[in-house]
């Protein structure tokens, strides 16, 4: 498990980027978390700094679409899927369970997203 | 509507060819494609296709499952030749003919080369076998490399050269590149990026000629002023003309593109245009994003049989160099103030392709207390907030009229 940062320093609306390999955006989606790969899968962008809206992320390049909860994309340009980790949240405390690669993204097997509630 | 020939199998044509099938023709559907290659995505070719990042397969912009869904026949490495004079049939350069009721145009727009004898070592960017050649040629080991023309290609390129170990002169005619596009501001700004990357920028002097012998290798770039660059590698970066030529003796006018009105429709009700080579209400406009977006609008007023919605989407385009990306998104005049509202042309960082990231910076453009256009480098998140606020305030202003 990684520690991300404390609750209160990823308010709803926010997300934080961990220079995992591949890296890792965690999501704070009006009080729900959400933890998936970083990096847009059709272009090399950073989902973290993307538009937030509900549960779904908008890449800031070329406005590829991923709903938080599956790692699938919602409209093209992407086609393939990003996987999802497993957030909690321990005495405050932001962690995130980066899914192995042995679980097929987005299918929801081993790398389905928990979600953490920031409430 | 029982037929559709869509002519061209790039990013447009293929997004008319999903389009159709989105809004529910379910006819016969026939792409036409000059290239052998399926559908592909051209933007990487001059950044990580070139440098060896990515390959032949993420480029595909089609799965199997999708092209099988799609379930269009597609005419690949076959070129457009003609158009007939109703519009409704093209006969293809080795004298085969597609006939259709609707027709969708999306020949894009070929390099513009240097005149002269062809020599090796001199390329141009635009298609996944120039990039095939250039990255081959690149991988020979470290090499004298003068790219023509500073525009995006030529800075990308330039970039990718950098990152391969090359030494690298990008050649402008203009006293700065992208000046067009950036304004003289946030063109120096980006032109910075040049020598903060390691490549020699040379501006405000045209080339005179290529030197070599005639199907030899290049051997240099002799330049307007009398100077001479040795080159053992020529990228050919200026610009690209629209492919229209094979409409000549058709119907439809063209004047640096195929003159379309504001949704994508030429003079014939049946026959559309999208991406690079369409000229839509006055404005051709060799984005990415508008080779996207146009297909759902021609393809609604191509189905409807005439024009019944238009297609207003902001401008936007991107570019990836030494390291740093810059976005921008509006439409800019001569004449708009720049503001830099986060960050400074001091920090870009950049440098070596493995030098520190900077803050980057995000400026706007404003006319009358009004925002025009946005740009950013390395600032994705706030770029994308004014981008959106443009988005809607042309929607509004559209909606107004």
């Amino acid at each position: 498990m990684i520690p991300v940062c404390r609750l209160e320093d990823l308010p709803a609306g926010d997300s934080v980027r961990l220079d995992t390999t591949p890296p890792v955006a965690v999501f704070n989606a009006d009080g729900e978390l959400y933890a998936i790969d970083d990096t847009c899968s059709h272009q090399d962008a950073s989902l973290s700094e993307g538009w937030l809206e509900g549960c779904l992320i908008e890449c800031p390049l070329h406005a590829a679409s991923f709903d938080l909860r599956t790692g699938r994309p919602t409209c093209l340009p992407a086609r393939r899927p990003l996987r999802t980790h497993q957030v909690y949240v321990e005495d405050g405390v932001i962690h995130v369970l980066v899914a192995s690669d042995a679980g097929a993204p987005g299918d929801g097997g081993a790398g389905a997203a928990e979600k953490g509630s920031a409430a | 509507m029982r037929t559709v020939v869509v002519v061209g199998a790039s990013l447009a044509g293929l997004y008319a060819a999903r389009e159709l099938r989105a809004q529910g023709f379910d006819g016969r559907l026939v792409v036409i494609g000059a290239e052998p290659h399926a559908p592909y995505d051209r933007p990487p070719l001059s950044k990580g296709f070139l440098t060896g990042t990515a390959d032949e397969e993420q480029l595909a912009l089609a799965d199997e499952e999708e092209t099988a869904e799609l379930a269009a026949e597609w005419l690949l490495g076959a070129r457009a030749g003609a158009l007939d004079a109703r519009g409704r049939t093209i006969v293809l350069d080795d004298g085969r003919t597609v006939a259709g009721d609707g027709v969708v145009i999306a020949t894009g727009a070929a390099a513009r080369r240097l005149p002269g004898p062809p020599l090796a070592g001199v390329h141009t960017l635009r298609t996944l076998d120039d990039a095939r050649a250039l990255r081959a040629e690149l991988a020979r080991g470290p090499q004298r490399v003068v790219v023509i023309g500073g525009g995006f290609i030529g800075a990308e390129t330039a970039s990718s050269c950098v990152a391969l170990g090359h030494d690298v002169t990008v050649v402008e005619a203009a006293p700065l590149p992208l000046t067009a596009q950036l304004g003289p501001e946030m063109a120096s700004v980006c032109a910075g990026l040049h020598a903060r990357g390691g490549a020699e920028l040379l501006t405000g002097v045209g080339v005179a000629g290529l030197r070599g012998a005639a199907g030899r290798f290049v051997t240099g770039v002799e330049l307007a002023d009398g100077r001479l660059l040795p080159a053992d590698v020529v990228v050919v970066g200026i610009g690209a003309t629209p492919r229209t030529d094979w409409l000549a003796g058709s119907p439809l006018a063209v004047d640096d593109g195929v003159l379309c009105d504001d949704g994508c429709v030429t003079a014939l009700p049946q026959v559309v245009a999208v991406g690079d080579v369409a000229r839509a209400g006055g404005v051709r406009a060799e984005h990415w994003t508008s080779a996207t977006e146009q297909p759902r609008t021609a393809v609604r007023n191509l189905l409807a049989g005439h024009t019944v919605e238009t297609a207003h989407s902001l401008p936007y385009f991107w570019s990836d160099q030494y390291g740093s990306r810059i976005q921008f998104a509006g439409r800019r005049s001569d004449g708009d103030t720049v503001r830099i509202v986060e960050g400074s042309p001091d920090d870009l960082g950049g440098g070596p392709p493995t030098g520190p990231r900077g803050e980057g910076l995000l400026a706007v453009y404003e006319r009358a207390g009004r925002t025009t256009a946005v740009l950013a480098i390395d600032r994705a998140r706030p770029f994308m907030k004014v981008r959106r606020g443009l988005a809607a305030d042309r929607a509004a202003e559209l909606a107004a009229v």
